[in-house]
């Protein structure tokens, strides 16, 4: 079956088509290595980095943004949501601190994303 | 109270340009900030996506900030946050207070505006209806989740498909809300794609193109429905309403650049942008004041406002240094860029060629979605260059390369940007 994807490695959003039954054979309309990795990816096992915040105390906000620091299964998306929001941390944190270890056991961090 | 060079605004536009300034030579640089702390608009924008171009690599908006706001240390530059710029003169007189000082006159050597822009609120698009709470900006919302981390609502429906909209549609739905669609009265999305993909696509989200809302019905003081109609051209088209029953609207529905100062200091504005009208090194009609980033035009991407505003604060610098070398300006009159058929706008408006060193780097965008289309640059009837496109986009900002040689071939005379359609055989 053939197939579009939306590359998101970058801001340029390829649109690149593939045959499901022979992905590696009919791939086009990629940009760049990242964008033929993404599609393939894509097909077999998607992945995605998040966002969120967490609460701080004694910050200059109530909330700090913090992030996956590397892509997890598109599926564990909401239970990595639901391991963010049971963080609670005391300032100073500093850019890049991890305030969660290896989340559900796929090898990702949840780093903070700036000082407070 | 004198400082060589005054940025107002310390956003991505305002550290760029003050970092820049002083790298080139600038002696004592100020940054004026607004709010309680540096970093502007990405300090709210959570999201990854930033950097690419300017870092090589996906940062989140806070990360993008700390390294610039890091990058400050040791340089001597100077902020005051929880500081108000009220008004500032041709002469180059910043009006400003804050509860530490009171009213304070800065006198300027140069000034940077960098003030970013707002965003256009249910008021300026005129959508009817009743006025229940639950009607917010999209990136008021977003402050107020990602920031202050309140939730703004549990159903929410999005007008207006940019990326803040659907960043915004993401967001709420990994906060646990219902986000039933996001509605775009313009046939195509003004987002990037792969906003679209990731927003959207990953969590289901419909988007209604050409759709607009048309009522909103409150209960009890909060927003309970909102009905939406499809669109012919700008004209809703009765029968075609669908209603959502949500709490909560979030508007996308584009950005205006801050530039009450600017008007007020007399600077002439591009009615196309509503930043002001500037030359090739980002210098506005006011000799000495500089405009850059979000409050000249609104960009897609911050690398594209990083890169501006260092341009912007490297010529402050020159400017500066000229002065001080009491150099004598050069009397030549600067040639206008005019835009051509489906050209929105450019930027810069006017160039003076003797000052431009190697090229000029014009940004603009296209006023309709087009296909198979050369950009075509001409002085008078002669083609300067042309440049083929497949696709070009409104939502998307284009960079066009002019070499000096190419200006010089102008004359003197005005060149015009346009677009001219590839006509392709046996058509």
């Amino acid at each position: 079956m053939l197939k579009t994807i939306t590359c998101i490695r970058c801001p340029k959003g390829c649109l690149v088509t593939l045959d499901t039954d022979n992905p590696e054979g009919t791939i086009k309309g990629f940009s760049c290595p990242n964008g033929r990795e993404y599609a393939i990816n894509e097909l077999t096992h998607p992945m995605r980095t998040i966002s969120s915040t967490v609460e701080i105390r004694g910050g200059i906000h109530p909330r700090i943004p913090v992030k996956t620091n590397g892509d997890i299964p598109k599926e564990k998306i909401f239970e990595v949501m639901e391991e963010i929001n049971k963080i609670s941390v005391t300032s100073p944190v500093k850019c890049g601190d991890v305030l969660l270890h290896d989340v559900l056991g796929t090898g990702i961090d949840i780093v903070a994303c700036r000082d407070m | 109270m004198y400082y060589d060079l005054v940025v107002v605004g310390g956003g991505p536009a305002g550290l760029a340009a003050a970092e820049e300034a002083k790298k080139n030579g600038a002696g004592s640089v100020l940054i004026i900030e607004r709010d309680k702390e540096l970093g502007g608009i990405l300090n709210q924008c959570i999201h990854s996506g930033f950097g690419l171009h300017v870092f090589k690599e996906q940062l989140s908006g806070p990360e993008y900030a700390q390294r610039f706001i890091d990058r400050l240390d040791g340089t001597g530059i100077e902020v005051m946050t929880d500081t108000m710029v009220l008004a500032i003169t041709p002469q180059k007189e910043v009006y400003a207070i804050n509860e530490e000082k009171g009213y304070m006159k800065i006198d300027a050597g140069a000034i940077v505006l960098a003030m970013g822009c707002r965003e256009r609120t249910r008021g300026a698009i005129a959508i009817p209806g009743e006025r229940p709470s639950g009607i917010f900006t999209a990136g008021t919302a977003q402050r107020y989740i990602n920031m202050e981390g309140y939730m703004v609502g549990k159903k929410v429906l999005i007008l207006g498909s940019g990326d803040i909209g659907l960043i915004m549609a993401r967001r709420m739905t990994l906060e646990g809300a219902e986000v039933k669609a996001v509605v775009e009265l313009m046939p195509y999305s003004n987002g990037l794609k792969r906003n679209i993909a990731q927003c959207l696509d990953d969590y289901g989200i419909p988007l209604y193109l050409s759709h607009t809302v048309t009522d909103i019905i409150g209960e009890n003081g909060r927003l309970s429905k909102v009905i939406v109609s499809k669109v012919n051209g700008y004209d809703p088209i009765p029968g075609t309403e669908i209603e959502f029953d949500v709490d909560t609207l979030l508007l996308s529905v584009g950005l205006v650049p801050e530039n009450e100062l600017t008007r007020n200091a007399g600077i002439e504005i591009d009615k196309r942008t509503n930043g002001a009208v500037v030359d090739e090194n980002n210098m506005t009609s006011v000799e000495g004041i500089f405009s850059c980033g979000n409050v000249l035009h609104v960009h897609d991407l911050v690398d594209f406002v990083t890169h501006e505003s260092e341009r912007a604060g490297k010529a402050a610098a020159e400017y500066l240094k000229a002065k001080a070398e009491h150099r004598e300006e050069s009397a030549e009159k600067p040639i206008n860029l005019i835009n051509g058929e489906f050209i929105g706008y450019t930027v810069p408006q006017k160039v003076t060629v003797s000052k431009v060193d190697k090229f000029i780097e014009v940004l603009f965008r296209v006023r309709a979605v087009l296909n198979n289309v050369n950009v075509v640059v001409k002085a008078g009837d002669t083609v300067l260059m042309s440049k083929a496109h497949e696709q070009m986009l409104p939502a998307e900002m284009e960079k066009l390369i002019i070499p000096k040689k190419m200006l010089e071939m102008a004359n003197g005379k005005d060149i015009t940007i346009g677009i001219e359609k590839i006509e392709k055989e046996g058509e």
